[in-house]
């Protein structure tokens, strides 16, 4: 059995650094999975650990456990650039985000666990007077959601990041922006460690190291899974495998509707505080911020052909750099130090799947495609609703996987469409 | 003598010597102390000579030039060179941040997820002084003075490393006559050739390694189909045999140039980099690894007379040796781990009278700024604890090494796989997954009659398949080669300790401050795979990416849980091997070029006439043109007006043109536009939607019927391409039964539309024989004409509403009829319009744009336009989605025109509308497309897309903008000209 962990503090801190930390418990347990659990959840990246928070702490489902055929947080939540916001266009998709970003709001507090959400503000830049128009859209529509959003005007964009190029005479000049104040980022390990911490302590079985083969049903609803440590029974199976979340559909004859294509992003090496806020800017595809440890977090949009290999072409890095280098020229001497790759899971309409299926008792969070780790906390909160009550929480009602045969479709791809 | 070159090291002043690396000239004027540590600010001195250099890094110049995080070792001094050390404040000397070192105890692995949370606004306030505690160096603030360049190239056979190894196998492909490329990353080829001094130590084998190394290279020399460059690091191993490398150039002009490789075959001979070993202070300014102390001290560096070397292998003692015959006067002693070896250097080490501690251990070492005596304990060689107390001797340098570890990480981003080999606890090259091959140390084999002889066989295999073989080479001088005796070595991942493990700071990541202890924190808390450990811990995430740490790291995890090393499993290598300027990556894609500019024929002219210009994708496009300090609203004004009453004249040149031929051209038109085209008669035009497969408007334009066969679309500007490359997907992966041809013909006629009242007369002035009657050339139709002499496509249709010609004109005759329009227009009063004027002459007649009046959530029939979607037809893309039950619900948003209760406010595009005002959350029901002040109408007008729209005619709603809620009613989006009386009359 596990014990309650002990609360970190500065007191706890120091207490133990008086003892030379000898004295710390892990994190979360290593157990061997059980016979069966009321639920499973498949994947143990940020959301499927949310969604097993969820779980455990509204719906009081604790003898629950998370399946993880690698290690916890190592799928795009450990690659993401951890841009967090919620200012987007539709009702349906900024009623979500916007719950996420509460929620993101006060995670440190409620997990006990630093997960370093700093608000710094995100400003998505206009550069052609298409820019101009969706972005004025997106910004009235915030505003009259009651979402924090400002439009700036060129010189208020450079007052707030004075390193970046307003001349008018650059290739696209910088028009204007819209801000959100309350938008930032996060420390992605953190989100995963700290909701896996707080899942354990309410019973929550995290299983690593576990890759789930197959899917077994019975009489049209599931009973359990087939994974690399044996049978594990269930009669709920929520599937939170991003990028791999089509490969076990395949496995129930489910045909989802996303397409998994690799999304790269990179780091320079760190240097003192030079940007304090999140430049996103689409036409030229690149956006910038600063991590807490100096490095400049970089990335683009997706490769343009599908594959699960976690690596895409070079030339969207040099592009990204190019993009990056035109906005901030100032950091053309600065090196990169790693780059790296993701492979995730986009739906047409650019919006998740957060769904009943037509199998009972099988359930799929997916297709958060290029943005998903700001809405890690709501995703899990609403997909935990969805499966405690078999029933879809009114947040993500919009979002089931019959939108894309009755058209019902949420489409943050054509309007306003900002990646991330 | 070589050339004495002046320096600045923190603002002071030194001399080097010519082809010495900043780190060597440093030492050399006797500086130990060159940064400070990322977290706890330790007093930190170079710990290797070459790029896995972890502490000494510098901010190598200042102003525009300057540049963070240089590694010393891997700059070539030159005149007026300026570093600076980093981290550090106020001096390199005296550093406040050293209390950290002080407190470490406080800042264990993970400490901030424990803390900084309460209260919880305060995040703010200590995220502040975090951030200003990180990084290393600083940024520049200025534009970068440089130019970089990007080089292709393509060979036969790739080698990276110019040692003895990457020269051998370079020599075999040469010979073969194959195309060769050999890229070094240091200045210099020869590899470890370079780390002899003229006294050589290792008289077994070094001889004959230079021997045989000057063979290999005067041979090299004389083939053309070899090309060697140095200073070329090979950064990235992508698919396909497709490599990355960045050069540093000595050329003014270009800083930098990136390499891009596409060879047949590689051959990797990258080398080996030394391993420190892990125990207590192990960090100190003058420990260093054995091998870099020994290439300084060959040098002629004078790295002190007090030397130690504390070993687990035989290798370290060529640096023992080297230090003793350089001057037989300097005290060198061997601490090495190993109860004994019989490797042949150890018998000369003896035989030249240095002294070698067997069974012993450095436990400790003292000296802040820089290392000045060690401590040293026996140990029991079977179960390694300590025994006896040797005591304290004192030194000048610590030379370390903890072995080899081959350098794979090219390897790995190739994919390949690595196996764990016990006998020197290293991981080497198993599996290849490309068309590559591993050789001399980075493949784990160190012996020069053993690489000569894997190198031999290992390219006879990756040349086969050019049918050429290689077997019957000889080596150079092999026979010649006298076998060296190594003994073996033995691994002690954590050095043990006299005193309690927890109080011991062992690093394992010098740059990150990574003790071993954090590494046993992290697995106490869970945190047991190694991605998790080093995440937890940051180890292997500094700018020397984990050369010196990443295996020491797992070789601590595997005693600390027991667990055998290769089950732990490695953590992956990312690209880049060394950080890679990003102007450099950028290349010649930034300012002017950082993406084309594309401008019509006519483009000289709007320059000419004051145009302003609009971008609209790639293109520069006349957006007005202001007369006589007009500002834009008063231009735009004029333009419209004139268009209306006179003639205008617009460049549409940008729209996308897209030649269609073939047998099944019409049979496609059917299938890709919601209308029907199997009755539009040759010389005849018809405007159509393009839906995307979930029903909603991607494109529209123009096509026109030119022959039985030949058609040409017109696509919207912004989306010519993505248009082309749909309609080549659907033909090549769909359709693939239909003969259809398309060819983009945007660049190679220009558009020029006239329009207005007076447009015919003009058409007639400029041909004077062509009968431009109704009858003869009506709305919707097209012509073959001359004009000029030169051939036009002209087409009768109308985006304004009012009478219009489109001329298409090949490119190159555009400017001149253009400047003839005018020419011959100016009794009508003839007045180019921009693409502002265009949008308001068009918004006056209701007609949309894709993207602006649609966003990939609009049908044809939310546009009012059902009347273009067939019934008829058996299918077209799209169909399917528009009868499905949210495509067919009639509440959803539908186009229309919107009037302000006020005539003279102009309403924002993009503003949202509510039927009720309320304080937010509202519920909006629409928002406005386009919106602008009409001329013609003498008032706003505005499209919008309103939930219901067409039902809600003559409703008022409201656009509640941030300072004032606007009044609006709802109404038909066609303003003038309802029944198209202007077309004909
Ligand atoms: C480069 C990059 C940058 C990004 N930037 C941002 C950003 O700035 N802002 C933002 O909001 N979002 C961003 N995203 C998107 C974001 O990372 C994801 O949407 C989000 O993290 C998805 O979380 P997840 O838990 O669903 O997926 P993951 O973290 O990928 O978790 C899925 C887990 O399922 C496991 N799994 C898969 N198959 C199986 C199986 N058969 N058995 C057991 N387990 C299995 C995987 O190992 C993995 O751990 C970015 C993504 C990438 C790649």
């Amino acid at each position: 059995m596990h014990t309650k962990p002990k609360k970190y503090s500065v007191f706890s801190l120091i207490k133990n650094a008086l003892s030379y930390h000898e004295n710390w418990q892990p994190a979360w347990r290593s157990p061997d999975p059980k016979k069966e659990y009321d639920a499973i959840i498949v994947g143990g990246g940020g959301h499927g650990l949310t969604t097993a928070y969820y779980l455990a702490k509204n719906h009081g489902l604790t003898n629950i456990a998370v399946i993880e055929k690698g290690w916890i947080g190592g799928g795009n939540t450990g690659r993401n650039t951890t841009i967090i916001r919620s200012n987007y266009l539709w009702d349906q998709s900024a009623a979500l985000y916007e719950h996420a970003l509460k929620l993101w709001e006060g995670m440190s507090q409620e997990l006990n666990y630093n997960v370093m959400f700093s608000q710094r503000g995100v400003m998505n830049v206009a550069h052609t007077l298409h820019d101009v128009r969706e972005l004025k859209r997106r910004w009235h529509a915030n505003r009259l959601n009651d979402i924090d959003c400002e439009w700036l005007n060129t010189a208020q964009v450079k007052e707030f990041c004075p390193i970046i190029n307003t001349s008018p005479h650059i290739r696209y000049p910088v028009l204007g922006a819209t801000l959100q104040r309350r938008a930032g980022t996060a420390r992605h390990d953190a989100v995963a460690w700290g909701y896996a911490r707080g899942a354990d302590a309410m019973g929550v079985d995290i299983i690593q190291n576990c890759e789930v083969t197959n899917i077994n049903i019975s009489n049209g609803h599931v009973s359990g899974i087939e994974t690399s440590k044996g049978t594990i029974n269930s009669k709920k199976i929520g599937i939170v495998a991003a990028g791999h979340s089509s490969v076990i559909g395949s496995m129930v004859g489910i045909r989802l509707p996303l397409e998994s294509r690799p999304l790269q992003a990179l780091v320079s090496e760190p240097v003192k505080p030079i940007i304090d806020t999140v430049v996103m800017s689409n036409t030229i595809h690149a956006y910038v911020s600063q991590s807490d440890k100096g490095e400049l977090v970089i990335g683009a949009g997706t490769d343009g052909y599908t594959s699960y290999s976690q690596r895409g072409g070079f030339n969207i890095v040099e592009d990204t750099i190019s993009a990056v280098v035109e906005l901030f020229p100032l950091f053309s001497r600065m090196k990169m130090l790693r780059h790296w790759g993701g492979i995730v899971d986009i739906c047409p309409d650019a919006s998740p799947i957060v769904s009943k299926t037509h199998i009972n008792g099988l359930y799929f969070n997916c297709g958060w495609g290029t943005g998903g780790f700001k809405a890690t906390p709501g995703s899990g909160w609403v997909f935990a609703h969805t499966i405690a009550n078999d029933e879809p929480h009114e947040l993500n009602a919009p979002f089931t996987i019959n939108r894309f045969s009755s058209g019902e479709l949420v489409d943050e791809h054509g309007a306003a469409a900002v990646a991330h | 003598m070589s050339k004495k070159i002046s320096f600045t090291f923190d603002g002071k002043k030194y001399f080097g010597k010519e082809n010495h690396s900043l780190a060597e000239a440093l030492l050399d004027n006797g500086i130990f102390l060159l940064g400070r540590s990322f977290k706890y600010h330790r007093p930190r001195g170079l710990i290797s000579a070459g790029s896995e250099e972890a502490n000494a890094i510098v901010q190598l110049e200042t102003g525009n030039i300057t540049q963070p995080n240089v590694r010393a070792t891997e700059i070539t001094l030159y005149e007026g060179l300026k570093a600076k050390s980093q981290n550090h404040w106020p001096t390199l000397n005296l550093d406040i941040g050293s209390i950290n070192d002080f407190l470490s105890r406080f800042f264990p692995a993970g400490f901030y997820y424990k803390t900084f949370m309460w209260p919880p606004k305060f995040w703010e306030k200590y995220e502040y002084f975090i951030r200003r505690a990180a990084g290393l160096g600083e940024s520049p603030t200025e534009d970068d003075p440089d130019k970089y360049e990007h080089f292709h190239y393509h060979c036969d056979v790739l080698i990276v490393g110019g040692g003895i190894s990457g020269l051998y196998a370079a020599e075999l492909a040469a010979k073969a006559n194959l195309k060769v490329l050999v890229l070094e990353q240091y200045p210099k080829l020869g590899g470890e050739i370079n780390n002899q001094g003229k006294v050589s130590a290792n008289k077994f084998r070094e001889s004959d390694q230079n021997i045989i190394y000057q063979n290999i290279f005067s041979k090299l020399e004389k083939f053309d189909n070899v090309k060697i460059v140095t200073s070329t690091t090979v950064f990235a191993y992508m698919h396909n045999n497709y490599l990355l490398a960045s050069q540093k150039t000595n050329n003014t002009k270009i800083r930098e140039i990136i390499w891009k490789i596409r060879t047949k075959k590689v051959v990797l001979a990258t080398g080996s980099i030394e391993r420190p070993l892990t125990f207590h202070n192990n960090d100190r300014p003058g420990i260093m690894l054995s091998h870099s102390a020994r290439k300084y001290a060959n040098k002629g560096i004078d790295l002190g007379k007090n030397i130690i070397v504390f070993t687990n292998n035989d290798y370290a003692y060529e640096a023992a040796i080297d230090f003793k015959l350089i001057n037989n006067e300097n005290k060198v002693t061997v601490i090495d781990i190993r109860n004994n070896s019989k490797g042949d250097l150890i018998k000369e080490a003896k035989s030249i009278g240095i002294k070698i501690l067997f069974n012993h251990i450095v436990t400790n070492t003292r000296g802040r700024k820089r290392i000045n005596s060690i401590f040293v304990h026996k140990i029991d060689n079977e179960t390694n604890k300590i025994i006896d107390n040797y005591g304290k001797i004192s030194c000048d340098i610590l030379c370390v090494s903890g072995g080899w570890s081959p350098t794979v990480h090219l390897f790995t981003q190739s994919r390949g796989k690595l196996i764990f080999r016990e006998s020197d606890a290293t991981f080497i090259p198993n599996e290849s997954f490309q068309n590559e091959i591993s050789v001399g140390a980075c493949n784990g084999t160190y012996a020069l009659e053993e690489i000569l002889e894997e190198i031999d066989n290992k390219m006879s295999n990756l040349l086969s398949s050019f049918k050429i073989d290689i077997k019957n080479n000889n080596h150079p001088s092999l026979n010649k080669i006298k076998k060296i005796f190594y003994d073996k070595m033995k691994h002690l991942w954590i050095i043990p300790s006299n005193i309690n493990f927890k109080k011991t700071k062992m690093f394992v990541d010098f740059q990150n401050d990574v003790t071993a202890k954090d590494i046993q924190l992290a697995l106490k808390e869970g945190y047991r795979s190694i991605e998790h450990v080093k995440r937890y811990t940051t180890t292997g995430m500094a700018t020397d990416q984990g050369k010196t740490s990443n295996i020491n790291a797992l070789g601590i995890i595997s005693k600390l849980t027991d667990t055998p090393i290769h089950k732990l499993g490695t953590t992956t290598f990312r690209l880049p091997y060394t950080p890679v300027t990003f102007g450099a990556l950028a290349g010649r894609h930034v300012k002017e070029f950082f993406d084309v500019e594309r401008t019509t024929p006519m483009h000289q002219w709007h320059l000419d006439n004051n145009a302003k210009f609009e971008d609209v994708g790639q293109w520069k496009r006349a957006w007005y043109y202001p007369i006589n300090n007009e500002n834009m609203h008063q231009a735009v004004n004029r333009e419209v007006k004139a268009t209306r009453k006179g003639i205008g004249i617009l460049d549409a040149s940008t729209l996308g043109k897209i030649d269609i031929k073939g047998r099944d051209a019409n049979e496609f038109l059917n299938r890709v536009y919601t209308n029907s085209w199997s009755k539009l008669g040759i010389g005849k035009c018809r405007y159509g939607l393009m839906l995307g497969d979930d029903g909603m408007v991607i494109d529209d334009g123009v096509t026109s019927r030119l022959g039985e066969n030949h058609y040409v679309m017109t696509t919207t500007t912004g989306n010519a391409a993505s248009v082309m490359s749909k309609l080549e997907d659907w033909l090549q992966t769909e359709w693939p039964e239909l003969k259809v041809f398309l060819t983009s013909v945007t660049e190679q006629f220009a558009t020029i539309s006239i329009n207005g009242p007076f447009a015919t007369n003009l058409m007639q002035k400029l041909c004077v024989n062509f009968d431009f009657s109704y009858e003869n050339f009506p709305h919707m139709s097209f012509k073959n004409i001359e004009i000029g002499g030169v051939n036009c496509r002209v087409m009768r249709i109308s985006f304004t509403g009012e009478k219009c010609y489109e001329i298409n004109i090949p490119s190159s005759y555009a400017q001149s009829l253009w400047s003839k329009c005018f020419e011959i227009g100016k009794d009508f009063n003839i007045t180019p319009y921009g693409t502002e004027a265009m949008h308001v002459l068009r918004a006056e007649k209701g007609f949309v744009i894709v993207g602006q009046e649609t966003d990939g959530s609009v049908t044809p029939v939310d546009l009012d336009m059902s009347w273009i979607v067939s019934k008829k037809k058996y299918d077209f893309i799209g169909k399917r989605a528009l009868y499905r039950s949210d495509t067919v619900r009639e509440d959803r948003k539908q186009l229309v025109g919107i009037l302000t209760k006020d005539p003279n406010i102009v309403l924002e595009e993009g503003a949202q509308l509510v039927e009720e005002v309320s304080k937010p959350p509202m519920k909006m029901i629409g928002h406005i497309t386009s919106s602008y002040h009409s001329p013609n109408l003498g008032r706003s007008i505005a499209l919008a897309l309103v939930k219901e729209g067409l039902k809600k005619k003559g409703k008022t709603i409201y656009a509640p903008m941030p300072t004032k809620t606007i009044e609006v009613e709802i109404c038909d989006p066609v303003f003038i000209d309802p029944l198209n009386e202007r077309l004909s009359a």
